[in-house]
């Protein structure tokens, strides 16, 4: 199967953010691949290998639209084993998630992709729309926050569990499809392809980049494209007021022992 | 001038907790667009729960038809758009749980319209405020189209309560239904007879602290003393502690009660980003470092196994006294 996998940089989520004025201060920041695109990597690798052997079960090619540098963390996903990747000259300034939808349905329709596999949401702008947007724009079913992907047996369409909000559902979406990745799709057994053996148990979470995958990964293709070239118009629909810090919750104390906790939301919080 | 679709959930014969909490957000942007609520029901026996509708909306739109029985994106959003367009709706609105979430990047993309996730407060007719980075930020976005489509966050629109059922009903037709490829196989429900989180007035939630799935039903037993939901922490659910719904956080559920219980939980930015805006935060850890204490109204630095069943126990007589 052929899978699209789409990329973004964001600032590393361990750090707390820097705001100036009314803006984001960026300088300096360690810029990281999203956590949750990351997931989505892994999730293609699986669906895409015989684990244990050196078979591959076909193409996997890695989207990204931003600045030069995030080639950087284009490089980690080929090195995890992606195949090759595209990268969509642009800035995130210039972006929202209609427009980005756009760009990524664009390559959809050059690639011709079996899967277009995405992070459920960057945790940076934390929007969670552009898979759910781009299964719109292309007209193909949408499984999003994938918790679990199993490929059906004839390879024609895939078995997603999802987390929902009264439990985990189970939909099926016949290929081309979207499928947006969530925490759990990294669990030792959660991604199936009925060619890795089931006794194979995955390691929890994404892989590392071996050192042959390192070297690998330098002579594998990036293409650079332009979004004029891809024929889109960008006009994005949402734009960026300010940015601010959220309200700072005042220090409270410490009780001394249960005695005193309750006595304190009795009488002092009223909430018992 | 223009109208606000707002989507509402129902079980059954009632509205959901989220529901009101949507009208709520709903008549907030109705106000700025110079319209009024349409409240939008979707759903295989929906008719059932437009009697609660009209006591929450001056219009009530109901889609019933078996073939809407799941909530598919696919074909719930093109009839999103098409009611949008047949009720001059200036906006789209509905919760941002999971199934808003789902549902309404599709609308907003069938009505060309730009959205904002997870609104916090809605500035004017098409400014809003939303968090972003995990919480630690909170941005505020313009949207430039004619249509706007924002999902609420709950916990920021206090439920509206509900008056004399005045509503106007109209049944509208599903029309033709694609689901694109898409079929639902089945749903493995977590079933509680504890209130649900989103709409809980007290949560107690357990994180990896408690060690194991079996020593959760000590974070249950406090719950249970109180009325309260069980939440939990990610490392908690990710540990097989308690089921992935559970989750209070950022990838989580967004939860904000009157009273929010931490009971072995660190407080790492995801989940403080989750329960943070609930009235009284109380935690009990034994490492007084934790980052939970700077969040916490009332810390208490001791370890759960010796804690928590005093606590239990007070509270049990406490209640017992309120009798």
């Amino acid at each position: 199967m052929k899978i699209l996998v789409t990329l973004k940089r964001v600032p590393d989520p361990e750090m707390r953010p820097k705001i100036k004025g009314t803006t984001l201060d960026l300088t300096g920041v360690n810029w990281v691949m999203n956590t949750f695109d990351e997931y989505a990597v892994e999730t293609a690798l699986r669906l895409n290998e015989k684990a244990d052997s050196a078979e591959k079960l076909g193409e996997i090619v890695i989207l990204s639209i931003g600045p030069k540098e995030v080639a950087t963390q284009m490089r980690n996903a080929l090195a995890m084993g992606a195949d090759r990747g595209i990268r969509v000259d642009a800035q995130d300034v210039d972006l929202d998630s209609d427009s980005v939808a756009r760009i990524v349905a664009a390559v959809v329709g050059r690639e011709k992709p079996d899967l277009l596999l995405m992070g459920k949401q960057a945790v940076d702008g934390d929007a969670n729309q552009v898979p759910q947007i781009a299964a719109a724009l292309l007209g193909w079913p949408q499984a999003t926050f994938a918790a679990a992907v199993e490929l059906a047996p004839d390879g024609k369409s895939v078995i997603v569990g999802r987390e929902v909000d009264a439990g985990l559902e189970t939909k099926k979406v016949a290929l081309p499809a979207v499928i947006s990745a969530d925490l759990r799709v990294i669990q030792p057994k959660a991604v199936k392809n009925g060619k890795t053996p089931e006794s194979h148990t995955y390691s929890e979470g994404p892989r590392y980049a071996s050192i042959k995958g390192i070297t690998a990964a330098r002579k594998k293709e990036i293409k650079d494209l332009t979004v004029a070239e891809l024929g889109v118009a960008l006009a994005p629909k949402v734009k960026w007021l300010a940015v601010e810090a959220p309200p700072a919750r005042k220090a409270g104390i410490k009780v001394a022992d249960v005695a005193e906790l309750l006595k304190r939301l009795h009488e002092e919080a009223k909430v018992l | 001038m223009g109208n606000v679709l707002t989507f509402i959930e129902y079980s059954d014969s009632a509205l959901r907790g989220s529901a009101l909490s949507a009208i709520a957000a709903g008549r907030q942007l109705a106000e700025k667009h110079g319209g009024e609520v349409v409240a939008l029901l979707v759903g295989k026996g929906a008719k059932a729960a437009a009697a609660e509708a009209q006591k929450v909306a001056k219009k009530v739109v109901v889609v019933d038809d078996a073939r809407l029985e799941h909530g598919l994106a696919e074909t719930y959003a093109p009839i999103f758009a098409r009611v949008a367009k047949e009720q001059g709706a200036t906006a789209v609105v509905a919760v941002a749980d999971n199934l808003g979430k789902d549902l309404l990047p599709r609308v907003a993309a069938l009505l060309d319209a730009g959205m904002a996730s997870d609104v916090s407060a809605i500035v004017s007719k098409d400014t809003f405020k939303r968090p972003i980075l995990a919480g630690n930020a909170i941005a505020t976005v313009q949207i430039g189209t004619p249509i706007v489509v924002i999902t609420a966050r709950q916990s920021e629109f206090r439920p509206v309560v509900p008056g004399a059922p005045e509503g106007q009903v109209i049944e509208a037709a599903a029309g033709d239904i694609d689901a694109r490829g898409a079929e639902f196989v089945g749903i493995h429900v977590t079933r509680s007879a504890r209130p649900e989180l989103t709409d809980a007035k007290i949560i107690v939630s357990g994180g990896r602290g408690m060690k194991s799935a079996e020593n959760f039903k000590f974070v249950e037993e406090l719950a249970d003393t109180m009325g309260a939901a069980v939440g939990a922490s990610r490392a908690a659910t990710d540990a097989g502690f308690a089921p992935a719904d559970y989750q209070v956080g950022q990838t989580g559920k967004v939860v904000a009660p009157d009273l929010y219980w931490a009971i072995a939980i660190s407080g790492a930015i995801q989940h403080l980003a989750g329960m943070k805006g609930s009235k009284t935060i109380v935690c009990l850890n034994k490492d007084p470092e934790a980052p939970i204490f700077q969040v916490a109204d009332y810390g208490l630095v001791a370890d759960w196994t010796k804690a928590l069943p005093e606590i239990v126990d007070a509270i049990k007589k406490l209640k017992a006294s309120q009798r």
